[in-house]
């Protein structure tokens, strides 16, 4: 019966090392600015769509990938310049009702720009599966959890060695201070939505070759996303990254032994009972607190 | 080097601050005393750029500063502690410095500048890899206050850096304030509600009560009137 744990796992890694950079977006934002981007999804679709769209235009595969990102990543920051930055002051919530407003213009834009129909963007290095562990590994999996990997490590070289790093943590801590001392707390939140673009326009155009992708997708990827956030502590980054992990493998396997029908709701039913149980998240403190 | 002229300061319909006058002259330093609530607070947050005035001047070194936000302010050269410390809990010690020098790019100087925080604070030294959270309040004081060095201000505010301190750290930290004043000629406007250590340190002081400027003189004047000992310092006493 547990014949394909082994791959059930490599495919849930893969999907959940996805997540977890869409998590990681939710929270790089939210650590700085307070506020949940519900257009994070939209992100991941524009990093595949853009792609997809680019290549169609005749460049190389990895160019087209790389100007995506960036392109992405300019949508993030203006994002902010032009649609939060306006309302810098208001409560936190109406700039997260701003931000599922943004999530709808960029899904619509997006169908007007590149139609309704599915992509796929070409496998980065061939299809050919290498058998190991007693599973089939696709190349492109091996290309999304090291692509993970090294996002992971620029972040975490970004907070640790670079004075803007470190300006952006203490954004996230003490903005009175942070700006006391000479930080530009409104350009920390242009790089953070710009970062988290960057960021989710990547999870989009590695994982475009395996699940496909149209200019609906940002929706249950932002969802999963979230749910990858919250389950690894709303505001810790590397947590949203293991919180995407454990629920990708979750998933897969829940889709692989009970039920592919039910693929996308046992995120969801996992989430509501980490809530009930440890509602600071599996990686998160016990009553930590956020000022 | 830095004047406030008929300042008001509302926070919604509070009007925290009436019409306060006040300057501060190169090399001086002024305490502003006043108790809880009385606008002191506020009052620097508006000088520093992070509360904004509804009327009234701030001039500083001969340029109006009331609509420059906070972080063109430090670039002026005024840096401001603020009350109750505000360090970056969750960064390290050294990092909390290395961001007060968030807008100096000379590395060199920078390091330097380092050096001799923790020469004036050696415990700092000593625990620059820990949590600044981890650090005692009387650490964190003193954290809060090298941070604001470390952008080399000519003016500097601080607020309330005594509270909840024991008296000696207290003291210790008062010390400091004026053998800056002596080495570099830092200008100092202090915030304080104990008005006895406040005037110790101090040239000249101002009363604020309930938003409004109610006395001015210097420290001696300040503390051999009559109003000043009973509202400020006879409570001291029972304490
Ligand atoms: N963020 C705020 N919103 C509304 N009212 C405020 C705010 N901050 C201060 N106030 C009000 O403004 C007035 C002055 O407060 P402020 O903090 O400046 O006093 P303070 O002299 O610093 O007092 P303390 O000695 O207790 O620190 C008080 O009436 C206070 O309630
Ligand atoms: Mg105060």
């Amino acid at each position: 019966m547990f014949a394909g744990a082994p791959q059930y796992l490599v495919s849930g890694l893969t999907q959940g090392a996805a997540y977890g950079l869409i998590g990681l977006g939710f929270t790089m934002i939210f650590n700085t600015t307070g506020i949940i981007n519900f257009a994070q999804g939209e992100f991941v679709m524009l990093g595949g769509m853009l792609s997809v769209c680019l290549l169609g235009a005749g460049l190389p595969l990895p160019l087209a990938i790389v100007l995506a990102c960036l392109a992405t990543a300019a949508i993030g920051g203006l994002m902010e310049r032009l649609a939060i930055r306006p309302i810098a002051g208001a409560p936190a919530v109406n700039a997260v009702i701003i931000t599922i407003g943004v999530s709808i213009l960029l899904r619509g834009g997006a169908m007007l720009a590149f139609g309704k129909d599915t992509h796929a963007l070409p496998a980065f290095s061939g299809t050919a599966p290498i058998l190991a562990l007693g599973a089939a590994i696709q190349p492109q999996s091996l290309w999304v959890l090291a692509v993970t990997l090294a996002l992971l490590a620029a972040l975490k070289l970004f907070f640790t060695a670079t004075i803007q790093g470190k300006a952006m943590l203490a954004c996230s801590c003490q903005k009175k201070a942070a700006s006391l001392v000479g930080i530009s707390v409104a350009r920390m939140a242009l790089l953070s939505f710009a970062i988290s673009g960057l960021i989710g326009a990547t999870a989009g155009a590695i994982l475009a070759p395996i699940t496909m992708t149209a200019y609906d997708v940002g929706m249950m990827l932002g969802l999963k996303g979230f749910a990858a956030c919250i389950l690894g502590g709303l505001g810790n980054p590397f947590g949203a990254a293991a919180g995407g992990l454990v629920l990708g493998v979750l998933e897969s396997f829940g889709a692989g032994f009970i039920a592919s029908g039910y693929k996308d709701a046992f995120a969801f039913v996992v989430l509501l009972l980490l809530l009930f149980v440890k509602p600071s998240g599996l990686f998160g403190k016990a009553g930590v607190e956020r000022v | 080097m830095l004047t406030l002229r008929n300042v008001d300061i509302h926070y919604g319909r509070v009007h925290a601050v009436r019409r306060v006058s006040l300057h501060v002259a190169p090399g001086e330093i002024v305490a502003l005393i006043g108790a809880n609530g009385a606008g002191k607070t506020t009052l620097l947050s508006a000088i520093s750029g992070v509360e904004r005035v509804s009327g009234g001047e701030i001039e500083f070194d001969g340029k109006r500063i009331e609509a420059e936000k906070p972080e063109r302010i430090v670039r002026l050269g005024l840096s401001h502690v603020p009350e109750r410390r505000l360090v970056f809990g969750p960064l390290s010690v050294a990092d909390n410095l290395l961001l007060g020098a968030y807008t100096k790019f000379r590395r060199r100087e920078v390091a330097a500048d380092l050096d001799e925080i923790y020469a004036m604070f050696p415990v700092l030294r000593e625990r620059r890899d820990q949590q600044a959270a981890a650090l005692s309040g009387g650490e964190q004081q003193m954290l809060a206050i090298g941070r604001a060095l470390m952008a080399r201000p000519r003016c500097l505010l601080l607020d309330e850096p005594g509270m909840g301190l024991a008296p000696q750290v207290c003291k210790e930290i008062f010390r400091h304030v004026s053998t800056l004043r002596r080495d570099k000629g830092l200008t100092v406007l202090l915030v304080e509600q104990n008005a006895k250590s406040a005037l110790a340190v101090a040239d000249r002081g101002y009363v604020l009560e309930t938003g409004r400027v109610l006395l001015s003189g210097t420290s001696e004047e300040l503390l051999a009137n009559h109003d000043v000992r009973r509202a400020y310092l006879g409570r001291e006493k029972d304490n």
